[in-house]
This record gives C-alpha cells, sequence and structure tokens, in this order.
C-alpha cells in the first residue's frame, strides 16, 4: 500500500468524471490570459490600422474555428454546433462592429476596444436570470480570447500537432479546445475546475478515455512531460509516480480490464451470502439517464434518487410537469423495482430561483432539506404532488431528508396528507399506499429513531451526512478530513442504534452513502443487520462479487468483536485482515480508496 | 414590405444557444431584416447575443418582424422553425 508520508509522492484527488487508468506524460495546455494594456490612437491614420488590425485577427479567429470544425473527430460531431456558435458571436454586431466603432470613436486600441464590448455583453448577460443562457457568457470569452491572442500574435495552441500520446492537463478546457483535440493522441484530460457536468467530463465520456476534474492545483504541479498516473474512477492523480506506483497501476489497470470483464456478466445476479442471506443492492442516482446504466449495473432498484439538479438547473423554479415526467421516467423504467425519491436537500442559499434567503454562516447548521420545505410549503407540496402523480406509475417510495426529530417528520407527513387529499379531491391518481420513510443522517434523528420508527415505513441511513455531523468533521476542510472516518466506533454504534430501532418497529432499513459502497465496510454492514444498500452504480457489481462471499453469521461474530474495538485504525485493521484473501484475490485497485490515510 | 407573426416558443429549453443560432443562420439566408420582439424588448435578428439576452423559456410568445422584400418567406420558414421547436426532440 503506499505511503502518503513520501514527501516526493503528490498525490491530487478529484472528481473522478470518466472510468479508467492511464499512465503517460502530461502536455500542459496554456490557457492564461493575455495581458491588456490600454493605448490611445493620436492621428486617423492610426486609427484605420488599428481596426485592420482588429479585423485581420477577427477573420483569423474565424477561420482557425472554422478549421477546428472541419476537423472535428467524429465521436464529438453532436458537440459541433458550439463551434458553430462561437462563429455567430464573431459576427455579431454586439461583438464586432461594437468593438470597430469603439476604435474609430474612442481612438482606443483594439484589445481595449474589444475588452470594452466583452463587458458590455456581460453586464446585459448578468441580468439575465436563466442560469443556463447566462452561462453562454463563457463563449463570448473564449472567442475574445483567441482574438486577443490573434492580435498579440501569440501562437494559437493546436491540439492536431501533437505528435505523442500525452495526458491533457490545463485550467479548464473550452469547446473548441476540446473539439480540436487529435484523439489518436490524447490518453485522457485532468483540470484544475470542473464539475460532472463541465464540458471536459462530458466530452471524456464521449470518447470512452478517463478525466479527473476539479484538480484545483493540478497546472501548478505539472510541466510538459511529467509523468503522471490518473484514475478515472476514485479520481486520484498521482504526479511523478516511482516504479512502484507505476507498476502497481499498470497491474490494477490489467487486473480491472479482467475483473470488469469477469463481474458485469454476474452483476445481474442477486447478491446472496454463502450461507443464503439475500441482500439488496441499489443504485444512487441524480438524473433520469443514469437510470439505464444502474440497472445494466444490476441494480435491484434505486435507493436514492436525487432531486436537487431540476432546482439548481434554472433561475425558475421547476413546474409540477417538469419533475413529474422525470419521476415518472424513472419509476417506470426501474419497475417492478421500487424508488426512493427524497425530497429536496438544498439550503436556501442555494436555489437560484430567487427566494431571496440571506447567506448563512454555517449552511451545513442551517435552513436546508427538511427545514428548507418546511418552511417554502409551495416548493415542497409542488414537489410531493409530482412524487405522488409519479406513484401511480411504478414503485415509488418517498423519503424526507435531514429530519431531526419527531416534530419535523410529523409536520412534513402533516403536508403530505393535505397534498393526497388535494389529489383525491381533484381526481387525480397515485399510490395511496405510497411508503413514506426517513433519511436518517443527523445524529439526533438516531438518538429517537425508536420514536420515529413508529411513524414511518423505513429508514435510510445516510452515512456521508451523519459521519460528518456525528464527528464534526467537515470533510472537505484538507485541516481535519483525514479525521472523516467511517470506522469510527461512535458510527458504527450509531448505526447498529438505527438497525435495532428498525427492528423492533419492523420497518426496513437501507443504507446509502460511500460506506454501502465500500467493500471493507460490507462485511460490518451485514454483521450490524443491513440488507440493503444503496450505492453509485458503478459500485454495485463490485458489492455484489464481495457479498456473494461473506458469511452473515461470520460477519455476525465478527462485528461483535469489531464494537469492542476502541479506535477507528483498529477496526480497519481488524476487518482488512480479515478480508485480506479476497482483497487479494479482487481487484485491488477498487479498492483503492479505502486507503487508510483517505476516507 | 412588412410582415409580423406572433410565435410561441415550444421546445423543452427555450430560446437557449443552439435554438437562437438556428434562427440567426436562417435570418442570414435572406434579404429581409427580421427582429424579435418580447415584451418591450426589439432585437435584431441576425445577433445571437440579443436573441440570448431575450431569456425566453418554453411557452414565451415573441413577435417576428421581418421588412424587405422575401420578408414573406422569412416568416413563414421562421415559423415552421419555431413550430419545429428548432429540430428539438421535446
Amino acid at each position: 500500500m503506499r505511503s502518503s508520508q513520501n514527501d516526493k509522492v503528490k498525490t491530487l484527488r478529484g472528481i473522478a468524471v470518466s472510468p479508467g487508468i492511464i499512465i503517460g506524460k502530461a502536455r500542459l495546455v496554456d490557457r492564461s490570459r493575455v495581458k491588456i494594456l490600454y493605448q490611445y490612437l493620436v492621428n486617423e491614420q492610426q486609427v484605420s490600422r488599428e481596426v485592420d488590425r482588429f479585423k485581420e485577427a477577427l477573420q483569423g479567429a474565424k477561420e482557425q474555428i472554422a478549421a477546428i470544425k472541419n476537423k472535428i473527430p467524429e465521436p464529438l460531431r453532436k458537440h459541433a454546433f458550439i463551434l458553430e456558435t462561437h462563429l455567430l458571436i464573431m459576427d455579431d454586431s454586439m461583438f464586432s462592429n461594437a468593438t470597430i466603432q469603439t476604435i474609430q470613436s474612442e481612438k482606443i486600441n483594439a484589445e481595449w476596444a474589444l475588452k470594452k464590448s466583452v463587458q458590455n455583453i456581460e453586464k446585459l448577460f448578468t441580468q439575465i436570470e436563466d442560469r443556463y443562457i447566462k452561462e453562454r457568457i463563457v463563449d463570448v470569452q473564449y472567442v475574445a480570447e483567441r482574438i486577443l491572442r490573434n492580435l498579440a500574435g501569440r501562437e494559437q495552441e493546436d491540439l492536431f500537432e501533437i505528435k505523442e500520446r500525452v495526458i491533457i492537463v490545463a485550467h479548464e478546457l473550452s469547446p473548441a479546445d476540446t473539439s480540436s483535440i487529435n484523439i489518436s493522441k490524447v490518453m485522457g484530460f485532468i483540470t484544475d475546475v470542473g464539475g460532472r457536468t463541465s464540458h471536459a467530463a462530458i466530452m471524456a465520456q464521449s470518447l470512452k478515455i478517463p478525466a479527473v476534474v476539479g484538480l484545483e492545483i493540478v497546472t501548478h504541479h505539472v510541466h510538459d512531460g511529467t509523468l503522471l498516473i490518473v484514475d478515472g474512477q476514485t479520481g486520484d492523480v498521482i504526479i511523478d509516480p516511482d516504479d512502484e506506483e507505476i507498476i502497481l497501476y499498470q497491474e490494477k489497470q490489467i487486473q480491472r480490464d479482467k475483473f470488469e470483464s469477469g463481474i458485469i456478466r454476474l452483476s445481474h445476479l442477486p447478491a446472496e451470502t454463502v450461507d443464503s442471506l439475500r441482500v439488496t443492492v441499489e443504485a444512487n442516482i441524480e438524473l433520469v439517464e443514469e437510470v439505464v446504466s444502474a440497472k445494466d449495473n444490476g441494480a435491484e432498484g434505486i435507493g436514492l434518487y436525487r432531486t436537487e439538479y431540476h432546482y439548481l438547473r434554472s433561475s425558475n423554479l421547476p413546474k409540477e410537469d417538469e419533475l413529474f415526467e422525470d419521476y415518472k421516467e424513472v419509476a417506470e423504467i426501474i419497475a417492478p423495482d421500487p424508488v426512493t425519491i427524497r425530497t429536496l436537500d438544498l439550503g436556501g442559499d442555494r436555489i437560484s430561483a430567487g427566494i431571496g434567503l440571506s447567506k448563512e454562516t454555517n449552511p451545513a447548521l442551517g435552513l436546508r432539506a427538511i427545514r428548507f420545505s418546511l418552511r417554502e410549503t409551495d416548493v415542497f407540496k409542488n414537489q410531493l404532488r409530482a412524487i405522488l402523480r409519479a406513484s401511480a406509475f411504478g414503485n415509488v417510495q418517498l423519503m424526507f431528508p435531514m429530519i431531526s426529530g419527531l416534530q419535523e417528520l410529523l409536520d412534513a407527513r402533516a403536508i403530505l396528507e393535505k397534498v393526497m387529499s388535494d389529489l383525491e379531491k381533484e381526481g387525480i391518481d397515485y399510490d395511496r399506499r405510497v411508503r413514506v420513510g426517513v433519511m436518517v443522517e443527523v445524529p439526533s434523528a438516531v438518538t429517537v429513531a425508536d420514536i420515529l420508527a413508529g411513524h414511518v415505513d423505513f429508514f435510510s441511513i445516510g452515512t456521508n451526512d451523519l459521519i460528518q455531523y456525528a464527528l464534526a468533521i467537515d470533510r472537505v476542510n484538507e485541516h481535519v478530513a483525514y479525521m472523516y472516518q467511517p470506522f469510527h466506533p461512535a458510527i458504527l454504534r450509531l448505526i447498529r442504534q438505527v438497525v435495532e430501532a428498525a427492528g423492533k418497529a419492523e420497518i426496513k432499513v437501507a443504507l446509502c452513502g460511500e460506506m454501502a459502497g465500500d467493500p471493507l465496510c460490507a462485511p460490518i454492514l451485514l454483521g450490524l443487520g443491513i440488507k440493503e444498500l444503496s450505492m453509485n452504480p458503478a459500485r454495485i457489481p463490485i458489492i455484489k462479487k464481495v457479498i456473494r462471499t461473506l458469511s452473515v453469521q461470520e460477519c455476525g461474530s465478527d462485528v461483535e468483536k469489531i464494537l469492542q474495538l476502541e479506535t477507528a485504525s483498529r477496526v480497519r485493521e481488524f476487518i482488512s485482515a480479515k478480508m485480506q484473501p479476497l482483497l487479494n484475490e479482487l481487484d485491488q485497485a477498487d479498492l483503492i480508496h479505502s486507503n487508510p490515510d483517505r476516507p | 414590405m412588412e410582415m409580423t407573426k406572433k410565435l410561441l416558443i415550444r421546445n423543452e429549453l427555450g430560446l437557449h444557444a443552439r435554438a437562437a443560432a438556428k434562427i440567426v443562420a436562417l435570418a442570414s439566408r435572406y434579404s429581409s431584416l427580421l427582429s424579435i420582439k418580447k415584451d418591450d424588448h426589439e432585437v435584431e435578428g441576425t445577433s445571437i447575443l440579443s436573441i440570448l439576452s431575450l431569456a425566453c423559456p418554453k411557452g414565451t410568445e415573441v413577435l417576428a418582424k421581418a421588412v424587405g422584400e422575401d420578408s414573406e418567406a422569412l416568416i413563414e420558414a421562421l415559423s415552421q422553425l419555431f413550430e419545429q421547436k428548432f429540430g428539438e426532440a421535446r
């Protein structure tokens, strides 16, 4: 196992957006901004020369984009319209004519005039509420940047010219960048910024090459030619790896290929322990589009359907019908298996639809999730109506997030009752026996789980937040992230308490959160009495495989011993030792994020 | 010659970049001048940025106006583009 104490090795972890392991040399794509200087033009001759300079740079940019567009590789064709948009922006009078007019009327240089045009367009775009349209300002900026480079006589970096196979490293990649890539030469992308839906992420998925984004500082640590290992499954990037690490990852790469082709074949079979306990393995999803891949990976239901996307996507609150259509589609595709739809789990600060809540100093402890829904009851009712209507089309369960005590649950249920009776009056169909549950993720909910259990059909333990709240650890805070420990004895006791409360009340208890997808956690969770796990779809095949090797009886007696252990590291040692033969047999690469140094 | 017509935006995403690009591309094929008006805002049909700045979601009604010899054909073609949801599935 690799040591994180070794100073020479720098491992960064970003957001894994496209799977696969690659080992190769970095190619840094310089996207630093051109510096713009102000220059006053003294006579008409200079002015007309400046106008010509601008026109030439503009024309040059158009030709460059057109050339990129013509050479665009086949798998990226469907994204070519973005380049079309760039061409239209350059033809737009607000962009080009306005710049020429500014050069003439204010007698200033082309760069400064272009900057003014872009600023004016930015001003116009800040008033737009629709987030998607608002973001198109980046296209204006990309185009302007290209023209500024032409004006400065800087070479446009042409990614077609890449001769050897490289890993592209950039602060961010524009559509023109990714479209112009010579795909046969690019092994993968890594970038400082971006998220799951960023352009680079989508492109990498289209090209089926690994990519990690959101690495924040990777461009500061990498030069052209730096050797890199990129793991598109865990989000790890190792800079300047030593021989040992290279060999380790090469083996992982081979094992993973072999392993995946093996387990995918078995992933549709149920997960049953050697002593015949049937474990339900489900998927966590966020988008309708993920349902199919969840099923392909062998999901026996959607254990957690996160519903925040619609609320973040646009500045307008989503319409009931819009939500209904999506929920219905998921319910229909996954039926007869269940889908557990979690109501909105956002803070007011993150909803763009001008609800007008002030910034909170501590949003994790603030007005979010069910608290927000209980305050903005119209938003809540709108979503509940959509969920209930969808329940007529499949096996729908409803779940409230962040419940901290009975009163909140009763308040939420009262609103649910009201919505149900409204639908009834309107003669709209829904499943009257729709199961209602709560996400157990606040420590107080664990403490009163016996009380809550009498009022719901199921619990789902959300370990990510539960660990964060119980251990008072903000896992994105680098100073304390190492203390985010799923194996902390407190966490295991909390889980046990929830399972016991559910058992007494005879309701179901599932577990979602990253622990569910960690092979090392599986025997402990089974031993604690969890029979339903919901995880990232990509983790399902391996977890099913692990479960098939376990004996629930043995897990139970191991857990008795584990609960006597006093620190997280002792628990980890115990379970690692126990699981070692299996770990050796299974793909080590898939277990890499069970590294004790990191959560 | 001047032609005007009220047009309804039917596609799910509204007048976003791809749809706006199609309007501009269409308008540039005709000699007539196209303008698009939403409430009190009127913009040139050849300016993608101005069209985007109207920020029209699904269900918005805009007023298209064409001035010139082939204005009738332009409005007809534009009207079809709106009907067909700019070639988008939903």
